[in-house]
Protein backbone atom coordinates (compact mmCIF):
# COMPACT_ATOMS: atom_id res chain seq x y z
CA UNK A 1 0.00 0.00 0.00
CA UNK A 2 1.89 3.47 -1.24
CA UNK A 3 0.17 5.36 2.04
CA UNK A 4 2.20 8.44 1.90
CA UNK A 5 1.92 12.00 2.03
CA UNK A 6 4.16 14.66 0.52
CA UNK A 7 5.06 18.03 2.71
CA UNK A 8 6.85 21.35 0.88
CA UNK A 9 9.05 22.74 2.44
CA UNK A 10 11.02 25.27 -0.02
CA UNK A 11 13.73 25.75 2.08
CA UNK A 12 17.56 26.53 2.26
CA UNK A 13 19.36 23.87 3.97
CA UNK A 14 21.70 26.90 4.94
CA UNK A 15 18.83 28.65 6.56
CA UNK A 16 18.56 26.55 10.09
CA UNK A 17 22.29 27.56 10.62
CA UNK A 18 22.00 31.06 9.21
CA UNK A 19 19.19 31.23 12.38
CA UNK A 20 21.81 29.33 14.83
CA UNK A 21 24.21 31.95 13.72
CA UNK A 22 22.26 34.80 14.35
CA UNK A 23 21.20 33.61 17.63
CA UNK A 24 25.15 32.79 18.75
CA UNK A 25 25.42 36.62 17.28
CA UNK A 26 23.05 38.16 19.49
CA UNK A 27 24.21 36.07 22.78
CA UNK A 28 27.67 37.44 22.41
CA UNK A 29 26.19 41.15 21.42
CA UNK A 30 24.73 41.24 25.04
CA UNK A 31 27.63 39.22 26.89
CA UNK A 32 29.86 42.00 25.04
CA UNK A 33 32.38 39.95 23.60
CA UNK A 34 33.75 39.86 19.93
CA UNK A 35 33.71 36.81 18.54
CA UNK A 36 36.55 36.57 15.53
CA UNK A 37 36.18 33.74 12.83
CA UNK A 38 39.74 33.77 11.50
CA UNK A 39 39.97 31.70 8.40
CA UNK A 40 42.80 30.45 5.87
CA UNK A 41 43.84 28.17 3.35
CA UNK A 42 46.17 25.33 5.99
CA UNK A 43 49.61 26.77 5.96
CA UNK A 44 49.11 30.57 5.89
CA UNK A 45 50.06 31.04 9.08
CA UNK A 46 46.60 30.97 11.24
CA UNK A 47 48.04 30.58 14.55
CA UNK A 48 51.62 32.04 14.50
CA UNK A 49 49.94 34.96 13.40
CA UNK A 50 47.31 34.65 16.20
CA UNK A 51 50.60 33.56 18.72
CA UNK A 52 51.88 37.64 17.81
CA UNK A 53 48.43 39.03 18.25
CA UNK A 54 47.99 37.54 21.87
CA UNK A 55 51.14 38.55 22.68
CA UNK A 56 50.29 42.79 21.76
CA UNK A 57 46.99 42.74 22.82
CA UNK A 58 46.95 40.63 25.93
CA UNK A 59 47.54 43.35 28.17
CA UNK A 60 44.36 45.14 27.69
CA UNK A 61 42.04 42.81 27.28
CA UNK A 62 41.11 38.83 28.18
CA UNK A 63 41.31 37.12 25.15
CA UNK A 64 40.19 33.04 24.22
CA UNK A 65 40.87 30.76 21.10
CA UNK A 66 39.03 28.01 19.87
CA UNK A 67 41.44 26.27 17.77
CA UNK A 68 38.91 24.20 15.20
CA UNK A 69 40.69 20.44 12.78
CA UNK A 70 39.88 17.51 11.26
CA UNK A 71 41.94 15.96 14.28
CA UNK A 72 45.34 16.54 16.71
CA UNK A 73 45.68 19.49 19.53
CA UNK A 74 48.86 20.85 18.23
CA UNK A 75 47.78 24.57 17.57
CA UNK A 76 45.89 24.21 21.30
CA UNK A 77 49.43 23.32 22.53
CA UNK A 78 51.03 26.39 20.70
CA UNK A 79 48.41 28.85 21.90
CA UNK A 80 47.91 27.67 25.53
CA UNK A 81 52.18 29.24 25.90
CA UNK A 82 50.84 32.30 25.44
CA UNK A 83 48.39 32.41 28.43
CA UNK A 84 45.27 33.05 26.69
CA UNK A 85 42.53 30.52 27.67
CA UNK A 86 42.33 27.51 24.78
CA UNK A 87 40.33 24.97 23.37
CA UNK A 88 40.60 22.52 21.16
CA UNK A 89 37.85 21.58 18.85
CA UNK A 90 37.57 18.52 16.45
CA UNK A 91 34.94 18.53 13.47
CA UNK A 92 35.26 14.96 13.05
CA UNK A 93 35.67 14.98 9.27
CA UNK A 94 34.23 17.86 8.04
CA UNK A 95 36.21 20.30 6.21
CA UNK A 96 34.36 23.78 8.18
CA UNK A 97 32.74 24.50 11.05
CA UNK A 98 28.77 25.54 11.61
CA UNK A 99 26.75 28.13 14.05
CA UNK A 100 26.14 24.99 16.58
CA UNK A 101 29.27 23.50 16.63
CA UNK A 102 30.74 26.98 17.31
CA UNK A 103 27.70 27.45 20.11
CA UNK A 104 28.93 24.14 21.45
CA UNK A 105 32.61 25.20 21.51
CA UNK A 106 31.87 28.95 23.30
CA UNK A 107 29.85 26.80 26.09
CA UNK A 108 33.40 24.63 26.37
CA UNK A 109 35.88 27.44 26.04
CA UNK A 110 33.36 29.69 29.26
CA UNK A 111 33.47 33.29 27.39
CA UNK A 112 32.09 35.43 30.29
CA UNK A 113 34.47 38.15 31.38
CA UNK A 114 36.22 37.52 27.70
CA UNK A 115 36.84 40.81 25.27
CA UNK A 116 37.81 38.94 22.46
CA UNK A 117 37.38 35.11 21.27
CA UNK A 118 39.46 33.99 18.07
CA UNK A 119 37.66 30.98 16.75
CA UNK A 120 40.81 29.50 14.16
CA UNK A 121 38.21 27.93 11.52
CA UNK A 122 39.72 24.77 9.77
CA UNK A 123 42.45 25.15 6.82
CA UNK A 124 40.48 25.68 3.94
CA UNK A 125 39.20 28.35 1.39
CA UNK A 126 35.86 26.94 0.41
CA UNK A 127 33.65 25.42 2.92
CA UNK A 128 34.06 27.39 5.51
CA UNK A 129 32.82 30.56 4.15
CA UNK A 130 29.47 29.19 3.34
CA UNK A 131 28.42 28.56 6.99
CA UNK A 132 27.97 31.60 9.12
CA UNK A 133 29.47 30.65 12.46
CA UNK A 134 27.88 33.47 14.30
CA UNK A 135 31.32 35.19 14.68
CA UNK A 136 30.57 39.24 14.96
CA UNK A 137 33.84 39.50 12.39
CA UNK A 138 35.22 36.98 10.04
CA UNK A 139 39.18 37.93 8.74
CA UNK A 140 41.22 35.53 6.73
CA UNK A 141 44.68 35.27 6.17
CA UNK A 142 46.20 34.50 2.31
CA UNK A 143 50.24 34.26 2.61
CA UNK A 144 52.11 35.15 -0.37
CA UNK A 145 53.85 31.97 -1.03
CA UNK A 146 49.64 30.97 -2.13
CA UNK A 147 49.63 33.75 -4.77
CA UNK A 148 47.85 36.76 -5.72
CA UNK A 149 45.20 35.31 -7.87
CA UNK A 150 43.25 33.42 -5.12
CA UNK A 151 40.51 36.19 -4.34
CA UNK A 152 39.74 35.54 -7.73
CA UNK A 153 39.44 31.53 -7.68
CA UNK A 154 37.90 31.44 -3.91
CA UNK A 155 35.67 34.82 -4.46
CA UNK A 156 33.34 33.81 -1.56
CA UNK A 157 35.96 34.00 1.03
CA UNK A 158 36.60 37.38 0.18
CA UNK A 159 32.83 38.34 -0.31
CA UNK A 160 32.52 37.27 3.71
CA UNK A 161 35.21 38.76 5.64
CA UNK A 162 35.62 42.51 6.51
CA UNK A 163 39.72 42.24 6.78
CA UNK A 164 42.14 40.42 4.72
CA UNK A 165 45.79 40.13 6.44
CA UNK A 166 48.72 39.29 3.67
CA UNK A 167 51.09 36.90 5.72
CA UNK A 168 55.13 36.26 5.16
CA UNK A 169 55.92 39.64 3.70
CA UNK A 170 59.21 38.54 4.83
CA UNK A 171 59.38 36.35 1.79
CA UNK A 172 58.29 38.79 -0.86
CA UNK A 173 61.46 39.22 -3.11
CA UNK A 174 61.31 35.53 -3.34
CA UNK A 175 57.31 34.94 -4.83
CA UNK A 176 55.96 36.90 -8.14
CA UNK A 177 53.19 38.28 -5.43
CA UNK A 178 51.68 41.47 -6.70
CA UNK A 179 50.30 43.68 -4.05
CA UNK A 180 48.53 46.16 -6.18
CA UNK A 181 47.04 43.17 -8.13
CA UNK A 182 45.37 40.87 -4.87
CA UNK A 183 44.19 44.61 -3.33
CA UNK A 184 42.49 45.15 -7.08
CA UNK A 185 40.94 41.34 -7.56
CA UNK A 186 39.96 41.87 -3.50
CA UNK A 187 38.34 44.95 -3.92
CA UNK A 188 36.56 43.46 -6.78
CA UNK A 189 34.92 40.84 -4.65
CA UNK A 190 34.55 43.10 -1.68
CA UNK A 191 35.12 47.19 -2.24
CA UNK A 192 34.65 47.19 1.67
CA UNK A 193 37.67 44.41 2.71
CA UNK A 194 40.39 45.83 4.96
CA UNK A 195 44.15 44.97 3.93
CA UNK A 196 46.36 43.98 6.58
CA UNK A 197 50.40 43.47 4.79
CA UNK A 198 51.81 41.57 7.94
CA UNK A 199 54.92 39.22 8.63
CA UNK A 200 53.84 36.80 11.74
CA UNK A 201 57.64 35.81 11.82
CA UNK A 202 59.51 39.52 11.52
CA UNK A 203 56.54 41.27 13.61
CA UNK A 204 55.99 43.72 10.25
CA UNK A 205 52.53 44.98 10.35
CA UNK A 206 51.38 43.53 13.77
CA UNK A 207 50.78 46.65 15.12
CA UNK A 208 48.27 48.03 12.78
CA UNK A 209 46.29 45.36 12.44
CA UNK A 210 46.26 44.41 16.60
CA UNK A 211 44.83 48.18 16.52
CA UNK A 212 42.55 46.86 14.37
CA UNK A 213 40.95 44.39 16.46
CA UNK A 214 41.36 46.80 19.29
CA UNK A 215 38.92 48.73 17.50
CA UNK A 216 36.59 46.21 16.58
CA UNK A 217 36.53 45.21 20.15
CA UNK A 218 35.40 48.41 21.51
CA UNK A 219 32.95 49.10 18.69
CA UNK A 220 31.31 45.71 19.79
CA UNK A 221 30.78 46.60 23.13
CA UNK A 222 28.68 49.97 22.91
CA UNK B 1 34.39 16.76 2.97
CA UNK B 2 31.97 19.92 2.52
CA UNK B 3 29.14 17.20 1.44
CA UNK B 4 29.37 15.73 4.80
CA UNK B 5 28.47 18.94 6.50
CA UNK B 6 25.62 19.02 3.97
CA UNK B 7 24.24 16.22 4.49
CA UNK B 8 23.98 16.24 8.35
CA UNK B 9 22.18 19.85 8.06
CA UNK B 10 19.72 18.51 5.23
CA UNK B 11 19.54 15.86 8.06
CA UNK B 12 18.48 17.47 10.53
CA UNK B 13 16.17 19.97 8.84
CA UNK B 14 14.08 16.98 6.91
CA UNK B 15 14.02 14.68 10.60
CA UNK B 16 12.74 18.36 12.47
CA UNK B 17 9.65 19.22 9.67
CA UNK B 18 8.89 15.20 9.52
CA UNK B 19 8.22 15.21 13.55
CA UNK B 20 6.08 19.03 13.29
CA UNK B 21 4.39 16.42 10.42
CA UNK B 22 3.83 13.50 12.69
CA UNK B 23 5.43 11.29 10.46
CA UNK B 24 7.08 8.26 11.43
CA UNK B 25 9.57 7.57 8.27
CA UNK B 26 10.76 9.60 5.53
CA UNK B 27 10.95 8.29 2.29
CA UNK B 28 12.15 10.66 -0.15
CA UNK B 29 13.67 13.77 0.00
CA UNK B 30 14.06 15.91 -2.93
CA UNK B 31 16.53 18.66 -3.17
CA UNK B 32 17.32 21.58 -5.57
CA UNK B 33 20.68 22.56 -6.00
CA UNK B 34 22.28 25.06 -8.25
CA UNK B 35 24.95 24.45 -11.10
CA UNK B 36 27.34 26.63 -8.92
CA UNK B 37 26.58 25.78 -5.38
CA UNK B 38 30.08 24.04 -4.34
CA UNK B 39 27.42 21.12 -3.49
CA UNK B 40 28.58 17.51 -5.91
CA UNK B 41 25.10 15.80 -6.46
CA UNK B 42 26.84 12.42 -6.56
CA UNK B 43 28.98 13.10 -3.68
CA UNK B 44 26.31 13.97 -1.74
CA UNK B 45 24.12 11.38 -2.41
CA UNK B 46 26.78 8.88 -1.42
CA UNK B 47 27.42 10.70 1.86
CA UNK B 48 23.13 11.04 2.14
CA UNK B 49 22.99 7.04 1.62
CA UNK B 50 25.94 6.09 4.14
CA UNK B 51 23.85 8.79 6.54
CA UNK B 52 20.95 7.03 6.12
CA UNK B 53 21.55 4.10 7.74
CA UNK B 54 22.16 5.45 10.97
CA UNK B 55 18.44 6.59 11.72
CA UNK B 56 14.97 5.05 11.58
CA UNK B 57 13.49 7.72 10.52
CA UNK B 58 15.99 8.19 7.32
CA UNK B 59 15.98 4.09 6.73
CA UNK B 60 16.40 3.59 2.55
CA UNK B 61 15.42 7.37 2.00
CA UNK B 62 16.34 8.41 -1.56
CA UNK B 63 17.42 11.75 -2.23
CA UNK B 64 16.45 13.22 -5.54
CA UNK B 65 18.66 16.20 -6.92
CA UNK B 66 16.93 18.74 -9.44
CA UNK B 67 19.21 20.99 -10.94
CA UNK B 68 19.14 24.92 -10.72
CA UNK B 69 21.01 26.28 -13.81
CA UNK B 70 23.05 29.48 -12.62
CA UNK B 71 22.03 32.14 -14.58
CA UNK B 72 23.87 35.78 -14.07
CA UNK B 73 22.52 39.18 -14.83
CA UNK B 74 24.76 42.34 -16.29
CA UNK B 75 23.98 45.51 -14.59
CA UNK B 76 25.41 47.45 -17.86
CA UNK B 77 23.53 45.71 -20.81
CA UNK B 78 20.69 44.56 -18.44
CA UNK B 79 20.75 40.85 -19.97
CA UNK B 80 21.07 37.69 -18.60
CA UNK B 81 23.67 34.75 -19.71
CA UNK B 82 24.76 31.16 -18.84
CA UNK B 83 27.36 31.84 -15.59
CA UNK B 84 28.74 28.06 -16.34
CA UNK B 85 30.22 29.47 -19.42
CA UNK B 86 31.09 33.18 -19.15
CA UNK B 87 31.45 33.72 -15.72
CA UNK B 88 31.91 36.78 -13.94
CA UNK B 89 32.12 38.63 -17.95
CA UNK B 90 29.30 39.75 -19.45
CA UNK B 91 29.57 37.34 -23.03
CA UNK B 92 27.19 40.58 -25.08
CA UNK B 93 29.00 43.58 -23.69
CA UNK B 94 32.34 42.34 -21.83
CA UNK B 95 31.02 44.27 -18.92
CA UNK B 96 32.45 42.64 -15.35
CA UNK B 97 29.43 44.66 -13.52
CA UNK B 98 27.49 41.44 -12.83
CA UNK B 99 25.54 39.38 -10.40
CA UNK B 100 24.44 36.05 -10.07
CA UNK B 101 20.57 35.55 -10.21
CA UNK B 102 20.35 32.00 -10.01
CA UNK B 103 22.14 28.95 -8.97
CA UNK B 104 23.92 29.11 -5.94
CA UNK B 105 20.75 27.11 -4.28
CA UNK B 106 20.82 24.33 -1.81
CA UNK B 107 16.81 24.01 -1.16
CA UNK B 108 15.36 21.13 0.39
CA UNK B 109 12.17 21.72 -2.04
CA UNK B 110 9.77 18.49 -0.74
CA UNK B 111 9.72 15.31 1.19
CA UNK B 112 7.86 12.03 1.10
CA UNK B 113 6.42 10.96 4.10
CA UNK B 114 5.06 7.82 5.75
Amino acid sequence: MNNYRVIEVKQSVFEDNNKDAEKLRSQMKEEKTLLINLMSAPGSGKTTTLTKLIENLKTDMKIGVMEADIDSDVDAETISYTGAKVIQLHTGGMCHLDAEMTRQGVRELGTEGLDLVVLENVGNLVCPAEFDTGAGLNMMILSVPEGHDKPLKYPLMFEVCSAMIINKTDVLPYFDFDMKKVEEFAKKRNPNIRLFPISAKTGEGIDELSAFIREKVKEWKN
Amino acid sequence: MHELGVVFHIADSVEKIAKENEAEHIRKVVLEIGEVSTVIPEYLIDVWNWNCKRTEMLLDCELVVEKINAVTFCQSCEKNYPTVKYGKTCPYCGSEETYLLTGNEVNIKEIEVD
